[in-house]
């Protein structure tokens, strides 16, 4: 290992530590719920930030292999009684194989830009009218899951049992993103984000380094709907396959800093913040957060277009820090 | 071209049209291993396109390549690679986000899969092109001279046996082409076949132990650079039609 990737994963690790400690400290159910949202975002940006942040492949439709995860898990569980931790593994390879068959199809044809955005918004579109269609989905009605607490059964009494979950998917995930700092495979990705046909040159077959991150990605984005299922024990075409997931998964990705490794937490937890801090002032209005997001989206693209983090980082060098080198966290 | 050494690079009958253009017309040539060789010829004259055929950038309408006798015509870009031949960019194509270490580490990985491993070939590389200095350098925030020296040196990391390389000084000072010159016979020194392309005739001359000479398309002379400045084929392809009569006159009238 390098020394930059051993002081990045020592960082993560602190990190971690640091996180896994804070219930201890909150005596607020409140604040629970907020961390454990938080970390549920984050970890959906994370999905996103590998395709759309190291890979350039901005997808409009994660929504789908979330909605895939969710499904999964529900089918599975509702129809089949199987255990929604194996659920979780099952829900992990139909999100990946969905990523793949996407991939496959937009990657071969060299689709790119704004074609491939609107082919996966549009893939997602069709995932949604299929859960809609079909009985076994629990069609437009959606699908509840049974009332069955314990932690066997991804139920938690205590929300520390959600807490740690999700921040076990969080910590795999930035566990990704650190290795694709540091390993080939996230060179050669990044290189196909800056110019393809240099990477080409330079012998990266830029389909199948496209193949594997949209397949982790899909991957990734599915154990988040899985989450979302056992959270909130309901799930209908909308809620899985709506572009509300989708935007929220790049939002966080693009407000953190695309391509880095904590871009998805901390555009995570500012949304977050901003979205208690809108509610706290005038009240729930779903309406607006959308709309919230939208200016956000533009203010951040225009202003600070790599992010929380790269804006920090350079008004780190204005005040006359020394910058290091191949700073990556 | 003698025929002692074994040609590393052999191209027969190449075609590429687009449209009704003959960018590249029915070419062969063949590249000895280890030699240090020229292309040249005039603006549009199909330099790029011969290059981005043979490394499998486009595919040939007509014609065969075989590299290090093994046919490759169709072959992927990034499989031509693997196998050994690496091309520049005239116009440069950096990873403009990236630093210059990662940029020449892109190519070090191709060989080499942990990053500590690519980023050491990298820095060595670095160091023979002049670029040790740079390394944590944004690849845009570089001048010119810089990005065609990154070119090189990433194509250089992929542990190539033949490296194409596209105009790599044009737009350089006189100063910067004396500077690289050496290190591309460096290059070649190290056991590196070279085939380039290139209008600074100072270079050309310089470097080059063969030069072929292309003009719309066909190759309408070769031979050292010595033979090939005076060929009257070739200046008239670059001064247009009667030029080289003129200046034989103007030779005869002094
Ligand atoms: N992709 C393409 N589509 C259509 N025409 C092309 C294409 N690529 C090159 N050409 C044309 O083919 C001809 C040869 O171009 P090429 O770039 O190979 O010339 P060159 O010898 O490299 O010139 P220069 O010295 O200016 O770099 C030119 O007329 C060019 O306009
Ligand atoms: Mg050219």
């Amino acid at each position: 290992m390098t020394p930059s990737a051993v002081r990045s994963l020592l960082f993560i690790v602190a990190f971690l530590a640091a996180m896994a400690l804070l219930p201890a400290f909150i005596r607020s159910e409140f604040w629970l719920t907020f961390l454990i949202l938080a970390l549920y975002t984050a970890s959906l940006g994370q999905a996103w930030n590998v395709l759309g942040g190291f890979g350039g492949q901005y997808s409009f439709g994660h929504a789908m292999f979330f909605g895939v995860g969710a499904y999964a898990a529900a089918v599975l569980q509702v129809r089949f009684g199987i255990n929604p931790w194996v659920t979780l593994g099952a829900a992990f390879v139909l999100g990946g194989a969905t990523g793949a068959m996407v991939g496959a199809l937009t990657f071969r044809y060299g689709l790119k830009g704004s074609y491939f955005a609107l082919v996966t918004l549009a893939f997602a579109e069709v995932f949604r009218v299929l859960a809609n269609t079909f009985e076994f989905t629990g069609a437009g009605v959606g699908m509840m899951i049974k009332l069955a607490p314990g932690a066997a059964n991804f139920q938690f009494v205590a929300k520390t049992g959600f807490y740690f979950t999700i921040l076990s998917i969080v910590a795999a995930g930035l566990m990704v993103a650190w290795w694709l700092k540091h390993s080939r495979f996230g060179a050669w990705l990044t290189a196909v984000r800056e110019n393809e046909d240099a990477a080409r040159a330079l012998g990266v077959d830029v389909f199948r380094v496209k193949l594997g991150a949209i397949t982790l990605s899909g991957a990734m984005m599915a154990t988040g709907g899985v989450f979302y299922v056992q959270m909130f024990q309901y799930i209908d075409p909308p809620l899985a396959f709506g572009a509300g997931i989708s935007v929220e998964a790049l939002l966080v990705a693009i407000v953190g800093g695309m391509g880095s490794i904590f871009g998805p937490l901390i555009g995570a937890f500012t949304l977050a913040l901003v979205n208690h801090t809108t509610t706290e002032l005038i009240g729930r209005a779903p309406a607006l957060s959308m709309a919230l997001y939208g200016l956000l989206l533009i203010v951040m693209v225009t202003f600070l277009p790599n992010g929380l983090i790269g804006g920090l980082a350079s008004l780190a060098r204005r005040l006359g820090l020394r910058q290091r080198s191949g700073g990556d966290e | 071209m003698s025929d002692a050494v074994p040609p590393i690079l052999e191209v027969r009958g190449l075609q590429k049209s687009f449209g009704g253009l003959r960018a590249v017309d029915d070419v062969t040539l063949a590249v000895p291993g280890g030699s240090l060789t020229a292309l040249i010829g005039p603006n549009g004259a199909g330099k790029t396109t011969l290059f981005a055929l043979v490394s499998g950038f486009i595919t040939p309408d007509a014609g065969t390549v075989a590299f290090a006798g093994r046919q490759i015509a169709g072959l992927p870009a990034h499989l031509v690679c693997r196998a050994g031949m690496t091309r520049t960019f005239q116009i440069v194509q950096p990873f403009a986000g990236q630093t210059v270490l990662e940029n020449i580490a892109v190519g070090a990985h191709l060989h080499r899969v942990r990053q500590a491993d690519a980023q050491a070939h990298a820095r060595a590389v670095a160091a023979r092109v002049g670029l040790a200095d740079q390394l944590d350098k944004r690849a845009d925030s570089l001048p010119i001279a810089g990005r065609k020296r990154l070119e090189l040196a990433r194509a250089l990391a992929t542990d190539p046996r033949l490296l194409l390389l596209d105009e790599v000084m044009a737009g350089l000072n006189p100063s910067e082409i004396a500077e690289i010159i050496p290190i591309i016979r460096s290059i070649r020194d190290g056991g590196v076949t070279i085939l380039l392309i290139e209008h600074v005739m100072q270079a050309v001359v310089n470097l080059a132990e063969h030069v072929w000479v292309l003009s719309y398309g066909r190759l309408i002379a070769e031979g050292s650079p010595a033979a090939i400045t005076t060929d009257a084929q070739v200046i008239e392809a670059y001064l247009g039609h009667g030029a080289a009569a003129r200046m034989q006159a103007m030779q005869v009238a002094q």
